[in-house]
């Protein structure tokens, strides 16, 4: 499937900025499920610093805004052609030790609700155990914009049962390694059927199986990702991946309005 | 009976005291009391203190110093080094695997979990290879003496290793206390150090620079134990002494502020903890480092020494495999040896050591600075009886030595001579080449029959002579 893909991100603040950097990881790359055809990263009101692949292997690129700066507008764009792989992203690849995805961080620390959770996903399979964690995830934690925020753990969005795509993903990845699969997550872009037009990038989970690799899981919306998905960065958690992050120095408060395009 | 350096008791004098003995035979021990005293005012006046964690008043104490040298031959020395060499050379081929390949975990010869769950593994490192290949620049190898010719290496301090400013200062000291001494003994220099420091700093500079490198030492400012040092270490070699506040990225490298402007800095000598280093990266609070400066040295425009992550080199569970990860790399044995160590994290090893408390040290693994350990032999019941409840708790987080009887060196008292046990820190520096100057920071246990010689714990200081035999 061909993607044509439009990110706008426009951060603006009440008084002017002295300092701030915003680092991105907004460039997919190419691998078995995708193949970027075009991409650009276009900044207003910032400059590029450096562009360096992190651990992961993600693009990533560090700007910082221009004293006196209101406004930042970052603009990724590009086509991609996306294949259906059932799912399956392919084996590990690059250094970081598959262990690493086995340890918990910060977010994904299971509690008595992940390790609960983790303990009905009963026998079986490893694919088969991957699934039934995925349909238990989406049972569990019922779909709900604003119940959450980027600083709520796995376990805090499991107890109150209500989250969104980033806490489904945190909850899949706490469990998932508690049974002892490495487990990532994922940044990405949903073309979805109803709508061209969405106000946040997507995400999900990848887990690690022996004989087919890393295979994905869309908690959210009870798949594994399909030719729909593009896959923007990954890391072992919402702050390892996200596709936009920063620092800034000064009492101006930031306000961030993202506007994107999935269109075939 | 511990080994004695100078052996003054009836078996004889021992080789490399001999010049020295003459010389003190001949002094008026009147006149060495006042030394002592003029010593002290010299390091008063100088300013150096270090603060004392935990103590109830954050004080400002003076290490006490000790006018005695410690003397090593030529000849000891060179074994030394060679051992010193080889150690540091493995410790840089590890860091670089295990941010790599991890051939040493494929082959088994160390354990995956001891790397896999262990914090001072650090992601943001993977894929990282410094100019040279060189992970960790500043060493400062912890070698106790049991007899002869009996070396061990205690610990690695491969993260940021503190003390070199006493070794200078010690030898300014006694040169200025003991000018004839110094034309009698042939000794080795070590003032040096700073010019060495830079070359080696700057001999590791990044790719892309072109031209002479700028070097700056990052402090986490007044309130840190060693900030005495970091000032005196950066206006030695001739560079800017920063803090994080002075720093920013500009124009994709990290830039100090000055008078006329930002200036890029090339190369960064930090004496700041990996978790303080980037708030962007590590903790989001710290305003002690930089934000950004893992992305800039990431994109291979900044050298930061010692490079961030190298704590998975000098963890104590790790050293406990320096034998095999020095022969892994070197293809050859340790020549400097290992003290013998019980991982607690293995059930008989926590078996055997809490059987034994009363006879081993016990350390934590993360610890330093003779913080959170228990040397049992010193220890009263009831402080073996709360240490073992510790231990039972978290073994993993614990190691256990035997209680070396670590070498005695003569020092000055009220009563002429008596010995007190001491340790070594020699300096390394790690560049396209290995440079470690003949010296060192000689620590003695001050206490008559003490075995801890940490300045944090009533230890002293010597001037270190290495003989220019």
């Amino acid at each position: 499937m061909r993607l044509k893909i439009t990110h706008r991100t426009e951060y603006s603040y009440d008084a002017p900025v002295s300092y701030a950097l915003q680092r991105f990881r907004l460039s997919p790359r190419s691998d078995r499920t995708q193949t970027i055809h075009s991409w650009s990263l276009t900044v207003e009101g910032a400059r590029e610093e450096v562009r360096f692949d992190d651990q992961y292997g993600n693009d990533t690129r560090l700007v910082s805004a221009e004293n006196g700066q209101e406004t930042i507008k970052v603009t990724a764009s590009g086509e991609v052609e996306t294949l259906e792989t059932n799912g399956v992203t392919g084996p590990h690849r690059g250094f970081a030790p598959l262990w690493l995805f086995q340890n918990e961080t910060a977010l994904t620390a299971a509690g008595p609700e992940i390790v609960d959770l983790a303990e009905r996903v009963g026998e079986g399979n490893e694919l088969d155990r991957l699934h039934r964690l995925m349909g238990l995830v989406r049972e569990k934690v019922a779909y709900e914009t604003g119940s959450t925020d980027s600083a709520t753990t796995a376990e805090q969005a499991l107890a109150q049962g209500r989250g969104v795509c980033q806490d489904h993903t945190h909850v899949f990845l706490a469990a998932a390694r508690h049974l002892g699969f490495p487990a990532r997550y994922v940044s990405g872009y949903l073309k979805l059927d109803e709508a061209d037009e969405q106000a946040a990038s997507h995400a999900w989970a990848e887990a690690h199986v022996d004989m087919l690799g890393w295979v994905a899981f869309d908690c959210s919306n009870g798949i594994s990702p399909d030719e729909r998905y593009v896959r923007l960065a990954i890391g072992r958690d919402y702050r390892e991946a996200m596709p936009v992050s920063g620092i800034r120095h000064g009492a101006a408060q930031e306000r961030l309005a993202v506007h994107i395009t999935v269109e075939q | 009976m511990a080994f004695d350096e100078m052996r003054l008791d009836e078996s004889g004098l021992r080789e490399p005291y001999r010049g020295y003995d003459r010389w003190f035979r001949q002094q008026d021990p009147l006149r060495l009391t006042e030394k002592m005293q003029d010593a002290e005012r010299v390091f008063r006046k100088t300013g150096i203190t270090f603060a004392v964690y935990g103590e109830e008043e954050a004080s400002e104490r003076l290490i006490p110093f000790d006018i005695v040298p410690r003397i090593i031959s030529g000849s000891e020395w060179r074994k030394l080094t060679q051992g010193i060499e080889q150690r540091v050379q493995a410790l840089n081929a590890f860091l670089d695997d295990i941010y790599h390949r991890q051939e040493i975990l494929r082959a088994g010869r160390v354990p995956k979990d001891i790397i896999a769950r262990n914090e001072a593994f650090l992601p943001e490192m993977i894929g990282v290879r410094p100019p040279a290949g060189v992970y960790t620049h500043i060493i400062g190898t912890d070698i106790v003496r049991t007899g002869e010719n009996e070396f061990f290496v205690l610990e690695d301090n491969a993260r940021t290793p503190s003390g070199v400013s006493y070794m200078l200062e010690n030898r300014e000291t006694m040169m200025q206390l003991f000018p004839e001494l110094f034309r009698q003994v042939k000794v080795m220099p070590v003032e040096n150090y700073p010019q060495l420091l830079r070359q080696s700093l700057s001999a590791v500079k990044p790719a892309s620079c072109e031209g002479v490198p700028t070097v700056a030492v990052l402090t986490p400012g007044i309130f840190n134990s060693a900030y005495f040092e970091h000032a005196f270490l950066a206006d030695q070699m001739g560079v800017e002494l920063v803090e994080g506040q002075d720093l920013r990225v500009v124009d994709g490298h990290v830039a100090m502020r000055t008078t006329e402007g930002y200036k890029q800095i090339d190369v960064l000598y930090r004496r700041l903890d990996d978790a303080f280093l980037d708030p962007l990266t590590f903790l989001p609070d710290s305003v002690l480092g930089v934000a950004g400066i893992m992305d800039v040295y990431r994109a291979g425009n900044i050298t930061i020494a010692n490079a961030p992550g190298t704590g998975i080199a000098d963890d104590k569970a790790i050293y406990s495999y320096m034998p095999e990860i020095i022969e892994f790399y070197t293809g050859r044995k340790a020549v400097l040896g290992n003290v013998p160590t019980w991982r607690c994290s293995e059930p008989d090893s926590l078996k055997y050591v809490l059987e034994h408390l009363h006879e081993l040290v016990v350390k934590e693994v993360h610890g330093s600075g003779g913080y959170g350990m228990l040397v049992g032999p010193a220890a009263s019941r009831k402080e073996r009886e709360d240490f073992a409840r510790k231990l039972s708790a978290r073994p993993s987080n614990y190691i256990a030595q035997p209680t070396l009887s670590l070498s005695t060196c003569p020092i000055l008292t009220k009563s002429g001579l008596a010995p007190r046990h001491v340790d070594l820190r020699p300096f390394v520096l790690v560049s396209d080449r290995i440079r470690i100057v003949p010296g060192g920071l000689t620590r003695v246990a001050l206490k008559e029959g003490s075995l801890v010689v940490n300045s944090s714990q009533g230890g002293g200081t010597k001037d270190t002579w290495v003989l220019d035999d």
